[in-house]
């Protein structure tokens, strides 16, 4: 299995420039669910980690559903628009981008995303 | 008014209106009367001289196949008094006093009335041959008709009905549907003679003698007397005998005109009351509607031209230019399961006319056309076995309109046309104002101007214009008119299931099956485009077509990332974030025990509990890892999961039925509880409840439900597609006093049936009624098998019901799972968005806008 750390975020570049240096150890590989997500906690935020086996990546956005008001957002579905990756909120189904958190239905509501990335057999993620 | 007027006893009163009958002609007068907003302005009397008030006269064989009398009623006592109505039944208007404006009852009652309107409806006609007035000699036209039929039929083997008609066939029906040998005796040389010509009656006669009912024509009965084996022995003309336990007059009808005549009212030569184009009667103060009414020398033995006379002659009471000008008495109909239809000039009388005749003998169809000596126009046409086309060839011939060159090739089977459409027999053809619905008159405008309003499919039309919900036999023109409608408008009618997959959810159902596919990605291997990871439509769509078909352990790893969350977690999401806890309780039937398990649960972690509609017990307010340690203690008290997170059988509902109901008849409980263990699990297009009723008190309720299931005294009566939600529906009487193999039997196959074919988040009504054809349809297929899947539809669900696991155990066995039902994966601490508040000594969710106050003076 190769690590490739470079494609798995896409984020503007203020914002990486501000925490990349901040890469911490999350959790296993082993457990991330293969094309769903889970949560952590990192320094009190709580933060959804969705994971693609098919090359490895992994991304990192709020838990938070602005929305619905809950911390649900891991537990959506991973659905495929186009060349858009989103998690379909649990509650009331808004998408909100993988990558950047964007909110494609409500974009009042998007969420922050951070960088996060596999590294060996550890998740990592860049949050300050 | 100004002016002062002299009092007299009725100035102050509104217009008397007496209305003499209340059948389905008399109904409609009330119902056009009602329906003007003016039955206010009238003060209305109603004699209904049957106990019953107003029914459905033309479904009254279905009386034998398990309808009920409310089934079949039409007029409606609450509604008529909400109507201000006085209605008045078992009583019979005697006379007319023309002179002093007043009828007289069998009562001895006298009312007055300013307007009278006779729909006195029509009398069966006995042929007075010697021994027609002997015991278990019976007449088919009221339900006490229908009650003397049934008591003479109770040890009775075989019965006759004399007369090959219409309504003889109706009353055959009847009499095979109460286990009689049954046999029809005609006068003329062949069946429906007035509708059928030889051809056409002759196929009629070949599919009724399938049926196992004995058709005798050509036979004139000279005397009934006693039998030797039998009740009767019936004596022909031609020295031939017959031997019958029971005989039904239905040899055509006579006009009830008696009170006309006694009023002397102008009355036809052979009966019928005189009516002009207002429905007026010689006295213009008397109005006379239905099948007593005579105009233009003819009576109108359908309900249609009834109900047009009924129209007018309120429409002309209220001041209105309406008029009656004759009727069309083509007819399309189900005789014994056969398809018979006659249209307009059926035997060919105009001068010059000539015809196209076809017959496949090997299909049991036969069909003729009528047309003009020019060929241009459509006279009239005969179908039996096949009636695919009487819409479009009654529209032909009301309209007008021009035969394509080669008329034959409107008759002619669909494959000759070379896949394409037929010549000519497009809807394109009809104008606006061709009726597409007889039954509540909509005409293709109508239809069209729906579907410019936002209606996509037939059952939007349905429920948007009503069309197609009466007899059901517009079902395929409509559709039509839809299809070319939306296609004129530039709606192309994708049925694509979303990007990733360019099938209709019935297409991909069958490609799982037939290529034995076992998992999305294989799917998407093999099927999909664009990205693999599919979306939110097709992953759950498809997760449940492959649980219906093979019913995998759901949260195998190739499966769990298609689940909406309430599948992946087995639980239902509420709005914080927590979720409810439901477990199975099979007819809601649950030992103290148990109940104490889930009190003491419930306790323990501080769930809110609640009782839910469908008997079982709701617990509130799990955070997702407390999901297993909860489970676990219901699995080990012996619970499964209820799934009341899938889209899947939910509950079968039941009252106590025999074991403790005064009343039960039959032991719903146990059925209930049968019926849910053999169903539990099945996944589907959308949730699918059940519910069983012990007697037709209907305590479970049992008619709102997907599947309902009522106790007779002589079985299960299954109703069929109803639901509650949004559009709440009754279910449809399916089929009646089955044994419970049989009763099994049908719901494994409609169940399956549906799953197969249905659309994604589809319920069983919307499922029914886009069938065409609907209920008939979905009766052929699952009663009749007419597509020979029967046993393919029941394997397969074999197959479900022996593979069944309960989710939770084996979750709970499986330590991978398990991890999931963390909330973080790198911290035992619990979410701290969850609070509650307390209400009515339980939790309920604290609302989140005070949540977030909460925060900010935490923080």
């Amino acid at each position: 299995m190769s690590v490739n750390s470079t494609q798995t975020t896409h984020i503007t570049p203020v914002t990486q420039q501000e925490i990349a240096q901040n890469w911490q150890t999350i959790c296993h590989i082993s457990d991330l669910v293969a094309n769903a997500g889970i949560c952590a906690l990192v320094r009190d935020q709580q933060i959804a980690i969705f994971y693609l086996p098919e090359d490895n990546s992994v991304f990192a956005i709020d838990n938070y559903d602005p929305i619905g008001k809950a911390n649900v957002l891991s537990r959506g579905l991973i659905a495929a628009h186009g060349d858009e990756l989103v998690v379909a909120s649990p509650l009331y189904k808004q998408h909100f981008c993988l990558r950047t958190g964007r909110c494609l239905t409500e974009e009042q509501h998007s969420i922050r995303s951070w960088p996060a990335r596999v590294t060996g057999t550890k998740v990592e993620i860049s949050a300050p | 008014m100004t002016q002062p007027t002299v009092a007299t006893p009725s100035a102050h009163l509104k217009p008397q209106i007496i209305v003499v009958g209340n059948g389905m002609v008399g109904h409609q007068f009330l119902q056009s009367l009602a329906d003007s907003d003016q039955l206010q302005n009238f003060s209305v009397t109603v004699y209904c001289e049957e106990n019953d008030l107003a029914y459905d006269r033309v479904k009254l064989s279905s009386y034998f196949s398990g309808a009920t009398k409310a089934d079949l009623a039409i007029g409606d006592a609450e509604e008529y008094a909400s109507w201000g109505l006085n209605v008045i039944t078992g009583e019979t208007v005697t006379a007319i006093d023309r002179h002093q404006h007043k009828v007289i009852t069998d009562a001895g009652t006298e009312q007055h009335y300013h307007k009278l309107i006779l729909a006195t409806g029509s009398y069966p006609f006995v042929p007075p041959v010697p021994g027609h007035d002997r015991e278990r000699c019976l007449v088919y036209r009221t339900l006490d008709d229908l009650h003397l039929i049934r008591d003479a039929a109770v040890n009775a083997k075989s019965g006759v009905v004399i007369g090959g008609g219409l309504l003889g066939l109706e009353a055959a029906k009847a009499l095979t549907d109460l286990g009689l040998q049954t046999h029809v005796v005609e006068f003329a040389p062949r069946l429906m003679a007035v509708q059928l010509d030889a051809g056409g009656g002759d196929m009629l006669q070949h599919k009724i003698e399938a049926l196992g009912v004995q058709v005798h024509t050509n036979k004139n009965t000279q005397q009934i007397c006693a039998g030797k084996e039998t009740f009767h022995c019936m004596q022909f003309a031609d020295g031939e005998q017959l031997e019958t336990d029971l005989i039904v007059f239905s040899a055509g009808i006579r006009p009830r005109d008696e009170l006309a005549k006694s009023s002397l009212l102008e009355t036809g030569e052979r009966g019928g009351i005189v009516i002009n184009n207002q429905c007026q009667t010689s006295d213009p103060d008397i109005y006379a509607i239905g099948e007593c009414a005579l105009w233009n020398q003819q009576i109108f033995g359908l309900v249609a031209p009834g109900y047009q006379m009924a129209k007018v002659a309120a429409d002309h009471l209220i001041g209105g230019a309406m008029s009656f000008t004759g009727a069309d008495i083509s007819t399309k109909l189900k005789l014994m399961g056969v398809d018979v239809a006659s249209i307009g000039d059926a035997h060919a009388r105009t001068p010059g006319a000539r015809s196209y005749t076809f017959t496949d003998e090997h299909n049991e169809v036969y069909k003729r056309l009528i047309v003009s000596a020019d060929n241009k126009q459509l006279l009239g046409a005969i179908m039996v076995g096949d009636t695919e086309d009487y819409g479009s060839l009654l529209q032909y011939m009301l309209n007008g309109i021009e035969l394509p060159a080669n008329p034959d090739t409107l008759i002619l089977p669909h494959y000759i046309a070379d896949g394409s459409e037929q010549s000519g027999l497009g809807v394109a053809a009809l104008p606006e104002s061709a009726q597409i619905c007889s039954c509540h008159d909509v005409s293709k405008g109508a239809v069209k101007s729906a579907v410019a309003n936002g209606c996509c499919s037939l059952s939007d039309v349905k429920n948007s214009t009503k069309a197609a919900t009466g007899c059901g036999g517009c079902a395929a023109l409509v559709t039509d008119v839809l299809n070319h409608e939306l296609e004129a408008i530039g709606v192309t009618v994708n049925r694509d299931l979303c990007e990733h997959f360019a099938y209709s959810r019935q297409d991909l159902y069958n490609l799982i099956r037939v290529e034995n596919i076992r998992s999305f990605s294989e799917f998407f291997n093999l099927h999909g485009k664009g990205q693999s990871q599919g979306c939110e439509i097709c992953k759950p769509a498809i997760g449940s077509m492959l649980a219906s078909c093979w019913n995998d352990y759901i949260l195998e790893d190739q499966h769990v990332s298609l689940q909406d969350t309430n599948d992946t977690f087995l639980a239902n999401m509420q709005k914080d974030g927590t979720y409810s806890v439901v477990p199975r309780i099979p007819g809601g039937e649950i030992t103290p025990d148990r109940l104490i398990v889930i009190g003491q649960i419930a306790k323990d972690y501080n769930l809110y509990t609640k009782i839910t509609g469908g008997q079982r017990i709701d617990l509130f307010g799990a955070r997702l890892e407390q999901l297993p340690p909860i489970w676990q203690r219901l699995v080990d008290a012996g619970f499964e999961t209820g799934h009341a997170y899938g889209k899947s059988l939910r509950t079968v509902k039941s009252c106590v039925g025999s074991s403790w109901c005064r009343y039960g008849v039959d032991d719903s409980l146990g059925l209930a509880i049968e019926v849910e263990n053999r169903y539990k699990g099945l996944r589907s297009p959308h949730k699918i409840k059940f519910a069983v009723s012990g007697c037709t008190r209907e305590c479970a309720e049992a008619q709102s439900k997907d599947i309902g299931i009522i106790a007779t005294e002589k079985g299960w009566n299954l109703y069929v597609c109803g639901n509650g939600g949004m559009k709440p529906r009754h279910g449809d009487l399916f089929a009646t006093d089955l044994d419970k193999a049989t009763l099994l039997q049908y719901i494994d196959r409609l169940l399956m049936f549906y799953i197969k074919t249905a659309e994604r988040l589809q319920r069983t009504s919307v499922w029914m009624d886009n069938l065409e054809g609907g209920l008939n349809y979905l009766q052929d297929v699952i009663i009749n098998d007419s597509l020979n899947i029967g046993a393919e539809l029941e394997q397969q669900m074999q197959q479900v019901i022996g593979s069944y696991q309960c989710e939770w155990k084996t979750t709970l066995q499986d330590p991978q799972a398990l991890k999931r039902f963390r909330h973080f994966v790198n911290s035992d601490t619990p979410d701290n968005n969850i609070r509650f508040e307390e209400i009515r000594q339980q939790i309920s969710p604290i609302k989140a806008e005070a949540i977030n106050i909460i925060s900010d003076r935490s923080a």
